[in-house]
């Protein structure tokens, strides 16, 4: 169940800072990343030394091209993914299906290229979600300390002690509703409600490390509200590490939802998701493993695309790797 | 250190209430009528009617009755006692079947995670930014990013189906054969995770400067390694583990399943295939318990390795 837990947890900032870290290391993204000479600000670094990762390269046209078939299915296909006929049941590659038909006779390919949408959508809705939630939680922990911090770090703890899979389960499990629209937004709901806690642990940091900075107090100083402050002030040093963090969670979402819907509480038939195609795959694989692969290279490529893009940004943004 | 302990065990007493009384209520508050929900689309006879509402002390309504129910269900569940099954099989007896199996299989993961992951952590902490490194780092990140639904179904097909390497199913009574594949495919995410772990965290050890005092003591490399840097570096590593055995005692839903081990996962796939409700209450129960356990015993022994640690 921790498929999509362990990435973010192995992800832990901390774990890399042990006792011998160096002292004088700026260790926080937003610190001083200043180089004799001309100055640099620390995204365009991070930029520079982007440009030069194949890795960034290959996951962001990986990233482009799902989210070009999510958008415009047809421009991949022309098959129509419905279009089904059991007369072609497991039938070779002819014509438009390069991967030919599964058991059900439809385009295997064509599914594939149409699972794209739900899978973006759920992700995309999650991660936009979760950072809500987090950037809320994160900042007014951050920001005001005391017992609000202790209340909501206490939340934090139990909601990230709850195992994800097992919790979606009992959640998905009550919407008795066979409608499109209410599973997906269901399915997002649920993710984004159990995996807010990772991001509001890394917002609630950076806004520590803002707060204390010597342009909050000139700006409390010249009598700045707390909420321009945190707005103004605070919030854009604290986008940068959430968003990169959200990046890896959007692709643990896709592989939570497709986790979902294979065990078939997620997303129902007829919407297309590659978690229900990739269980149907499974159970007739000896007859055919095509139906199988094709949808799961598509989520395994869309996952890792996403993965890896975060990973690369953050090993950027993160001057103590260097 | 007792104080430690005991403030742990105060906040797991709460987080288990505060997580049963969820589960509780997302299952069985407000869903309409209950007898009717199961018996089904067929009629109810009054008798029925009056037997299960005595049975199940749906006489009493409201918050109350809510409260009354969910401490009955606490109570037995306490006692060991956790109810029928739709299919009316005691649900400890399916679990008792279920336990030994998914043990043996957490076990054999833990196993390959231990070996494989941890060796070559090591291995990659010590010559960091070598080859071997760098394709460790590769690796383990695509093992990370492909899901278990990706993973098991094609390590099945592959060296199950095609290859014939390893037979493709358990079946009723597995033995270690059959469960070493699946073994191997649930381990290998957490074998992922301890790897990088143990590969950052011996080369931060490696800066550290016991390592230098060392060092210019005379030692050989050798005995730095294997006697001071690895035993501060498996420190995070052995926690990792903890945690995960935890997380390998249930979280093998989707490997049962695709492998069909008769574990305590697979019963909680088909439980819900067959949307059997007591089934999936009582198995999540259960295995919220052992995940609530399974992480007081790792803060535990966090806070006796590294006595740096004590969270007052």
């Amino acid at each position: 169940m921790s498929d999509f837990e362990t990435v973010a947890a192995s992800e832990d900032p901390n774990a890399r800072r042990g006792p011998s870290g160096e002292p004088n290391a700026p260790n926080q993204v937003g610190g001083t990343a200043v180089t004799p000479g001309r100055p640099r600000s620390l995204a365009g670094d991070a930029w520079r030394d982007l440009r030069r990762k194949p890795i960034f390269w290959i996951s962001s046209a990986l990233v482009l091209v799902v989210t070009a078939m999510a958008a415009v299915p047809a421009l991949f296909t022309a098959a129509d993914p419905a279009d089904c006929l059991l007369s072609r049941q497991h039938a070779g590659p002819s014509g438009g299906a390069i991967f030919g038909y599964d058991f059900q006779g439809c385009n295997t390919y064509a599914r594939a290229v149409y699972g794209a949408r739900a899978s973006l959508l759920v992700g995309a809705l999650s991660a936009l979600l979760t950072g809500l939630i987090a950037l809320t939680v994160g900042m007014l922990a951050g920001y005001f300390g005391r017992w609000i911090d202790a209340i909501l770090s206490r939340v934090i703890d139990i909601v990230l002690g709850i195992p994800l899979l097992l919790a979606a389960i009992v959640l998905l499990k009550r919407v008795a509703s066979d409608s499109a629209t209410i599973r997906i937004a269901a399915v997002i709901f649920v993710l984004a409600v159990l995996g807010w806690t990772t991001t509001a642990r890394v917002v609630r940091s950076s806004v520590i490390t803002a707060k204390e900075q010597d342009y909050v107090s000139a700006a409390r100083m010249l009598g700045a509200s707390n909420s321009r402050i945190m707005w103004r002030h605070i919030l854009p040093n604290t986008l940068a590490p959430a968003i990169v963090v959200l990046t890896i969670a959007l692709g643990s979402f896709i592989a939570a939802e497709a986790t979902l819907s294979f065990l078939g509480i997620g997303l129902k038939e007829p919407t297309i998701s590659w978690g229900i195609d990739i269980n149907n795959g499974r159970v007739h694989m000896r007859e055919s493993a095509t139906p199988l692969m094709v949808p799961s290279t598509f989520l395994a490529l869309t996952v890792l695309a996403f993965i890896m893009l975060g990973d690369a940004i953050r090993d950027a943004f993160d001057p103590k790797l260097r | 250190m007792v104080r430690f302990i005991l403030r742990r065990l105060l906040q797991m007493v709460l987080a288990f209430f505060g997580t049963t009384l969820i589960v509780y209520a997302l299952m069985f508050a407000g869903q309409g009528d209950p007898i009717q929900a199961l018996a089904g689309e067929r009629p109810v006879t009054d008798a029925q009617r009056a037997y299960l509402t005595e049975k199940f002390h749906l006489d009493r309504t409201g918050i109350d009755g809510f409260f009354y129910r969910y401490f009955d269900y606490i109570r037995n569940l306490l006692q060991g006692d956790l109810g029928e099954s739709l299919t009316g099989r005691q649900i400890g007896d399916i679990l008792a079947a279920a336990w030994p199996v998914t043990i043996k299989l957490a076990l054999i993961a833990m196993t390959v995670t231990v070996l494989v992951g941890v060796t070559a952590g090591v291995l990659a902490g010590i010559r960091r930014a070598s080859i071997f490194d760098n394709s460790t780092l590769l690796l383990t990140l695509v093992v990370l990013a492909v899901p278990t639904i990706v993973l098991a179904p094609i390590a099945q097909y592959l060296l199950g189906v095609r290859w014939q390497l390893f037979p493709p199913t358990a079946g009723a009574d597995p033995d270690f054969y059959a469960l070493l594949l699946p073994g191997i495919v649930l381990g290998s995410l957490s074998l992922a995770t301890a790897l990088r772990l143990t590969r950052t965290s011996v080369a931060e050890n490696l800066r550290a400067d016991y390592v230098r005092t060392a060092r210019s003591k005379g030692l050989v490399k050798r005995r730095i390694v294997s006697i001071h840097v690895l035993r501060n570096s498996l420190i995070p590593v052995v926690t990792f583990l903890g945690v995960e055995l935890g997380n390998l005692m249930g979280g093998a839903i989707i490997t049962e399943g695709v492998f069909n081990i008769p574990g305590v996962g697979f019963n909680l796939f088909r439980a819900i295939r067959t949307e059997d409700g007591p089934l999936v209450v009582g198995i999540v129960s259960v295995l919220v318990v052992v995940y609530l356990v399974a992480n007081l015993v790792v803060d535990v022994l966090y806070a006796v390795l590294d006595p740096r640690i004590r969270y007052e």
